[in-house]
């Protein structure tokens, strides 16, 4: 190859960018023409003297510290602002999930405060309110064992106002349970008793509230969930729920 | 500087900048020829650069993409516009440049060590040639580099930078009177 074609790539071959092959050829002839040796030597003295040249601008340390602290600043204020953005999404999402949760929550245990109620009320209805009539309790209890899959305590009430009437079957939710009827005075007072791992733990304690204008009170023990409801008066709906929860 | 993978994400903006903030700051210089305006461009470089760090692709070379964006300020600077405006260059057309027959300015630079002279011969060439030739020489880039920084064809770097080349070599060529000058010097010199 003539030195004229050899000379058109010396700068690419001095920026090294010349295929591999190339390369070591175009050194080959270099080191042993004597017209392209001076000019490449010429030619990476330039380049030595641009790079030096080149050089020539430093930036005042005061700049330096300027820039840095102005990256940090934006760095740490962009970090804050990424983690507050993060948290305040993250504490929707669980407020939300929260909201949601208690929704449901709430929903199925108003849900199962009106199946109660219901139950109270279409017992009182129905012309046979009780399958065991009877007053005495050593007569209502054994009528339940065999037919649900849990036994209880039933209180004396002899020196009470209430009067047992008697019991029946019931469920709430797919769940067997004891429905007993005490009268008080003219009102019907419904004690309902569930398994309460049966009832999910929707219910809370409660020693008195009002439900579809019913009083009612609930409680757990020992692993069942008992319901006191009936339209009379609180009070004498405590007093009941004070009788069960000492019997025993 | 290529930065891959998805731990990229997990450095610091800072810790991938910082350390080219000398060669920016020396290349900002040359490209304005001033310092408060070169001090002006690299603040907002790394401004610019540390708003967009989010939309930095993985897999691409750092440095280039700092340099480019330092490089679009400039243009769209006041000083950048009246710079690229008033200096319009020839139409580029890709490949190599012919062989330079003769080596007079290399030798004579290279005979005078004349730094001023070089370093005015470099500030007075155009922008597109005076900023291609510093990314080859002094930040030492690849043609692929530097056509990713300058957003041009690789055949384009070449021929521009060959044209730079050209011209810097012009410019160190001596006016006729300082040649005979020169002429007479060098051979005083062989003669010693």
């Amino acid at each position: 190859m003539p030195c004229n074609l050899w000379k058109e790539k010396l700068d690419i071959y001095l920026d090294g960018e010349l295929p591999a092959e190339e390369m070591r050829a175009f050194e080959g002839h270099v080191h042993s023409c004597a017209t392209c040796a001076p000019d490449a030597l010429a030619r990476v003295q330039v380049k030595r003297s641009i790079q030096i040249v080149g050089k020539r601008f430093a930036p005042a340390s005061e700049f330096r510290r300027r820039v840095q602290g102005f990256i940090a600043t934006k760095s740490r204020r962009g970090f804050r602002l990424t983690w507050t953005l993060a948290a305040a999404l993250s504490v929707l999402a669980v407020s939300s999930l929260l909201a949601s949760y208690l929704g449901a929550w709430e929903s199925r245990r108003e849900q199962s405060y009106a199946e109660i109620t219901d139950l109270h009320v279409a017992a009182l209805a129905s012309s046979s309110r009780v399958d065991v009539v009877s007053s005495d309790r050593h007569t209502v209890k054994p009528w339940f064992q065999g037919r649900i899959p849990f036994s209880f305590d039933l209180p004396v009430v002899l020196n009470s106002e209430f009067s047992l009437v008697g019991g029946r079957i019931t469920y709430l939710g797919q769940a067997p349970g004891a429905h007993l009827i005490y009268a008080a005075g003219k009102h019907e007072i419904s004690v309902f008793i569930f398994q309460d791992r049966a009832l999910r733990g929707i219910w809370g304690d409660s020693d008195g509230a009002k439900e579809h204008s019913f009083n009612l009170a609930t409680w757990s023990k020992g692993g069942l969930r008992y319901v006191v409801i009936g339209d009379a008066g609180l009070a004498d709906i405590g007093e009941l729920a004070k009788l069960f929860k000492n019997a025993g | 500087m290529d930065v891959s993978g998805a731990g990229h994400q997990l450095e610091s903006f800072e810790e991938l900048a910082m350390p080219l903030f000398d060669q920016l700051y020396n290349f900002a210089h040359w490209l304005t020829q001033n310092r408060e305006e070169a001090e002006d461009l690299v603040q907002e470089t790394y401004a610019k650069a540390l708003k967009g760090f989010s939309s930095f692709r993985l897999g691409t070379n750092f440095r280039a993409w700092m340099y480019r964006i330092l490089r679009n300020t400039f243009l769209t600077s006041r000083t950048g516009l009246k710079v690229t405006m008033t200096v319009p260059l020839d139409p580029e057309e890709d490949g190599a440049e012919g062989a330079v027959e003769r080596d007079t300015p290399e030798t004579i630079l290279f005979e005078r060590s004349n730094r001023e002279v070089l370093e005015n011969a470099i500030a007075e060439l155009p922008v597109p040639f005076r900023e291609v030739l510093l990314l080859c020489e002094v930040g030492e880039m690849s043609y692929e580099e530097m056509a990713e920084t300058l957003s041009i064809p690789i055949g384009t770097v070449m021929s521009r930078l060959s044209r730079a080349r050209k011209a810097l070599r012009n410019r160190l060529r001596p006016a006729p009177q300082e040649e005979n000058a020169a002429a007479l010097a060098k051979g005083t010199n062989r003669a010693v």
